[in-house]
Formats: structure tokens, sequence, C-alpha cells
């Protein structure tokens, strides 16, 4: 295998995008940092690949109208997958260990406010038996945050705690969209949403774009100083029928936990959780004890756009091995309905255990 | 003034799904107001049966029908319903599971306020007269408010055979918005101008304008007005009618390379028979009366010849 590392990462995230769906204009600057922070031009980028949806932009291609961001005369290696940027990044890691390419830029972008997000998601679910229905996203997360509730996994108490952690976080994050911690008392006297979520335990609807860098041995050394090297990255996904999953566990997230030998020794993980109950799902399936810092981003419960916000995770874990602040770090990101699909990845300041 | 232009806009398609034999007997089974579940390779009742099962992968072929009550595994109460849920005032969602099966079902509950749902509840479906064979062929209610509602009269003979195909109607609301800079193009033409705009790099043209130049990747800002008259680099005639077709075929739809400009802007040729349309004939914009104009390129009502000489090829093979 080859050491590839997260060299490069930059992120906007706001309520309201007052702009085109496809998002050119917001890509330009995210790209312009990209290149501030590696040092490169385009012409060092071997390979790109963004994730977002036509669903949620309301028109057709509006992927191909975001690499007008990129420029792309003369053509460049470009691809594209309809799931957060986390997965092109994995496709984009994939890339690089075919030796093809050195290095790469991945970007996911999505203008959620353009449409109800929560209806718009009904389109990824089985359009026999639940799309006729228009079973929205928030609805189906309260239906397995009740189980977990009936079951005697969490209380309510659990989840306002990782509200009011993620929201007291969010406080230093200037991408926040929801930010300002209370307390566990106040936040369980406001008003139900989606009876038993109110709705500061569901992500706020954001739109936002973001981009991160890959690069391959010598290549991620001349980038960054420190960069983070991914030791483990897999992802997993669950079947398409809510009914038999036991939707209490993550069985995919599990899966991809296992797939990269574990999580021992990881010090801060940004979970991708769109939902308060689903932080504590993930904890158990990542194998994440208590001494494991959580998302000192704010998490999703602060922000959450649409196809950028699992590579944001995979990006603010990143941050915290650039700056020396933890030797190892895992990234998570989330797709699909109540935490269908799940993807990991472990970065470290060791390059796979070997001084650098 | 807001910073782009937006409107409301929705995308709406039919989608026409082959069921397959095993969710066709699930809903012919719901059509003739009957749940039918399928036997997992461990010996549990799934409804809906999957296709293929869960942990096993073979193909589920075993059918049960089974009861039309259930008790409420997990449940939510929909405060605020969006467009094409089972009700548009409040109401549950629910993970079912039916009498006789293994696992839930996801499905509506009618009720009048979260207070009438719980956890262990029994409910029962409520079945629409007129049935398709589609999940939204029924609602469940708390079992102690309706009788049975299913009757018992057996399908129709011309009824008997097997739900193939389903339409699912999807309709999206969006609030659409324009780039910055496409908004400043349409605001021109409510101006009777065309604006195009320059990249700073290689000095190229755009119109309509682009948030960012695609050969540079730079944001293209310097506004340029663009001439009216132009040169038709290539054209095609339509002739097959289509959804919305305002025209009448034969018509010509053609790339107009402004003077100034340097990509083409697509439009229609009148005033000119369709097999006198040639590449390099010199057009110019006739627009509408002016009452008639909105932000929109349809002020341009079409390109008309100038009856200058053609272009030479070489003016604009750089532009095709």
């Amino acid at each position: 295998m080859r050491d590839v590392a997260v060299v490069g990462f930059a992120q906007r995230q706001m309520k309201d995008f007052d702009g085109s769906p496809s998002m050119a204009e917001l890509l330009v600057p995210i790209l312009a940092e990209c290149y501030e922070q590696t040092g490169w031009t385009k012409k060092d980028v071997g390979f790109w690949c963004s994730g977002s949806s036509d669903y949620l932009a309301g028109r057709s291609f509006s992927f191909v109208s975001a690499i007008d961001a990129i420029g792309v005369l003369p053509p460049v290696n470009e691809s594209h997958v309809e799931m957060d940027a986390a997965w092109a990044l994995y496709e984009a890691w994939v890339k690089i260990q075919t030796g093809e390419v050195d290095t790469a830029l991945v970007f996911g972008f999505g203008k959620a406010s353009a449409g109800v997000l929560r209806r718009t998601l009904t389109l990824q679910l089985d359009p026999y038996t639940m799309t006729p229905l228009w079973p929205d996203t928030v609805s189906l997360a309260a239906l397995q945050a009740r189980l977990g509730l009936d079951a005697g996994l969490w209380d309510e108490a659990a989840l306002a705690e990782v509200v009011n952690r993620s929201l007291t976080d969010a406080e230093k994050n200037e991408y926040a969209v929801r930010a300002g911690g209370s307390s566990v008392d106040e936040l369980l006297a406001r008003p139900m949403f989606a009876d038993p979520l109110r709705k500061h335990d569901c992500a706020p609807v954001t739109d936002g774009a973001a981009a991160i860098v890959l690069a391959a041995g010598d290549r991620a050394r001349e980038a960054r100083e420190r960069p983070a090297w991914i030791t483990g990255l897999a992802h997993s996904s669950d079947g398409l029928h809510l009914g038999t999953r036991d939707l209490t566990i993550s069985g995919s997230a599990e899966r991809a936990a296992a797939a990269v030998g574990g999580t021992a020794g990881v010090q801060v993980a940004e979970l991708h959780a769109p939902f308060s109950h689903q932080e504590l799902v993930l904890r158990s399936a990542l194998g994440l004890g208590d001494d494991v810092r959580i998302s000192p981003s704010g998490g999703a419960l602060a922000a959450n756009p649409m196809f950028s916000a699992g590579a944001i995770r995979i990006g603010e874990a990143a941050k915290r091995i650039w700056d020396g602040s933890a030797e190892k770090v895992l990234g998570h990101a989330t797709s699909g309905p109540a935490l269908q699909q799940n993807l990991v990845c472990v970065m470290e300041a060791q390059q796979n255990g070997r001084a650098k | 003034m807001s910073r782009t232009l937006q409107a409301p806009v929705t995308v709406a398609f039919d989608y026409t799904r082959s069921t397959g034999p095993v969710i066709g007997r699930f809903l012919t089974g719901l059509r003739d107001a009957t749940i039918v579940g399928g036997r997992l390779s461990d010996g549990r009742v799934a409804v809906p049966p999957p296709e293929f099962d869960p942990v096993g992968h073979q193909a589920v072929t075993e059918f049960v029908e089974l009861p039309d009550t259930g008790t409420v595994t997990s449940w939510t109460w929909v405060s605020e319903p969006v467009a094409g849920q089972p009700s548009q005032s409040p109401f549950a969602f629910a993970l079912i599971t039916i009498d006789g099966a293994d696992t839930p079902w996801l499905h509506a509950i009618e009720a009048d306020s979260p207070g009438d749902i719980e956890t262990g509840m029994k409910v029962r479906a409520k079945w629409a007269e007129e049935r398709t064979g589609s999940v939204t062929d029924l609602v469940f209610v708390p079992d102690d408010t309706v009788a049975e509602t299913r009757d018992a009269s057996a399908p129709a003979a011309g009824d008997a055979e097997q739900v193939g195909r389903i339409v699912t109607p999807v309709s999206l609301d969006y609030h659409y918005a324009a780039s910055p800079e496409e908004s400043s193009f349409f605001r021109g033409l409510a101006e009777g101008r065309i604006l195009g705009q320059r990249c700073p790099k290689c000095q190229k043209v755009y119109v309509p304008p682009r948030g960012a130049c695609p050969t540079d990747g730079v944001p293209t800002a310097e506004e340029v007005e663009l001439s009216q008259v132009g040169t038709v680099t290539t054209f095609c005639i339509v002739n097959v009618p289509f959804l919305g077709q305002r025209i009448k075929p034969p018509y010509v739809s053609a790339y107009v390379l402004l003077d100034g400009a340097d990509i083409a802007l697509q439009h229609l040729i009148l005033e000119i028979p369709a097999e006198e349309v040639r590449m390099g004939m010199r057009v110019k914009a006739v627009w509408k009366p002016r009452d008639e104009w909105g932000t929109s390129i349809e002020n341009i009502s079409h390109f008309a010849p100038t009856g200058e000489p053609d272009a030479d090829f070489d003016s604009y093979k750089h532009h095709l």
C-alpha cells in the first residue's frame, strides 16, 4: 500500500447561500485556499473527485457546472459520486493506490436550503415500499431514537448532553450555523419537533462546500510539515429496509471500524452524527471510550452541509494532526437514512507506525 | 436588491417501475387488502418481503398472508408534515410489527395527538376503498377506533392479475437562484442589453457569464456589454415535436457568436426559411415589445438575418 496523507482542507458553511446551487462561485475561493496551503497549482492535482446531487440542486448536471471552478482546459482527470465527499475521498485514495496519480483534490457541495431537505432525502429510500409515503429523514431518525429510549440504551438527558457539548464546542467554530450551549434542563424544556426529538437534536439545514487534498509519500511531505497519514480507510453499508436492520446499533459502522483494525489509541474522533442519539450509536459501534474527545468542531449538530459534512469531519480531524495536538485521530462520515452507510478514516502523525 | 435573482421551480416526474415477483406479490396483496410477508432463511417473516434475504442473500420465494393488525414497535409524531405524506395534518410515522411477522414495517398511523400513540399499542389497517397496489392503499389506526374495513369480497376476475408495475409520482419544489453573474445577465436583458464577462487571465468573454472561467478556474469579474449582432457558428433544424414546444417545426436552433464574445449563445433563427440558414450567416437580435420584457432570455424573440455578407470561416472556426 502507498502511504497517503491529508495535506489540505478548506470549508464554507452557512445557513443560506445567496447563489446558484452549482456553487462554482463558492468553490473558487475554497480551491484557492487549498492551493495556498499546499503551494500547488491545479497542474499539481493528479485527480479530482466531487460529491453532490442534482436532487439537492434542483437542476441537472450541477456537478458539471461546478467543475468550472477547477478550470478544465486542458481537460483534467475527474470523477464524481452522488455521496458525501468523504466517499469521493475514498475513490481518490483508491486512485492513488493504483499508482496512476500521486495527488488528488476532492470536494463536495450542496445548497440544501433550495428545497425542503428532509423531503428531498426521501428519494434515497426504497422507491417501492417507502418513497410513496414520503417518510422524511427526521421522522426516520426519530423512530431510531425511540427504539433506543424504549430499550433503555439511552435517555433524553443523554441526548441533551450530546447537544449541549456540541453547541458549546461550536461557539469556537466560525462556520457553525447553530451554536451556544445552555444546560440539559433548559434543552429538555424545549418543545418536541419529531417526538422524541427536539429541533436541537436534529442537524440544522446547512448550505456549504468543502475540499480536501490528498498526496502520497514525498508529495505529502513537500506539501505539509506534519501530514495526517491515512492509516485506515474503510466504508460499509447496511440494507435498504429499516425493518430488517437493528436500528439501535450500526452494523456498517462496526464493520468499517473492524476493517481499519479498530480504533485503539484514537485521541480525537470527529463523528458525522446528524441526530444526537446517532452519536451514541456511533461511539458504541466504533468502540470509542470515554477518553476520546468527540467532535471538538461542534460536529453535525452545529452545521451539516449535505455532501460535504462527512468530508469536513475528516478535515477537522486532520487539523489536529497538523497542529500537533493529537497523534491519532478519526474522521467519520455517514450517508443514507438512520446511519445506513458509514465511512471511517483513521489518520496518524506517524506514517504507518514508522518514524517520520 | 438581493444579490441574486430567484424564482420558485418545481421538478416533477412520474417514475414507472416494474415490480418483479416479490414486490409484485406484496403490492398485489395490498390491492386485495391483504398484507403479505416473505419468509427469510432463518425462518423469520418480513413485511415488506425483501427480494433477497438480508443475511444469506438468496431469493425470497415463500410468502405468508398475514392479518391486517399489528403492534407499534416505534413511533414518532410528525408535527409539521411535508407534501405527499399520508396526512397533511399531524400524524405518526411508526414501525409496525404485523401480527405473525418478525420484522417491523414503516407506515403511518392516523391519530389526533401524540398522546394517543404509545409503543406496544395495537393498530389495525384502514384500507382505502379504491386500491391500486401501493403502500398508500392503507393507513393504520389505533385498533379500538375502527371496525374491520377489509372487504371480504374476492377481487374481481379482471383484477386477479398480479401487480406488475407501479407509477410513483415525484415532485420537488425548489427556490432556485441564479448565480450573481447569471443574475446580472438577466438584469441586463431587462434593460435591453446583453452582458458578458471577461476572464482576467485568458481575456475570453463568456456570455452568459459564469461564476468562474472554465479554462482558468478564476472568477470572471469584468462586465462587458456585447453587440446584438453576431454570426451563426452551427445550427440544427428541429423537425421533432416534443412536450412544451412553442414553435411549429421545422425551425432552426442555432449557436450565435455575438461580436466581441468568445462563446456562442443558443437561440432561434427566424424570418428566413429553415433550409436557407447556414454557418457564417450574420444575424441580429430581434427583441419583443418592451412591455413584454422580464428578466429573461425570452426578451429576445429570436435572431434574424442582417443581410450582410457571410462571415469567413476563419473568423469563427475557433468557436465551434
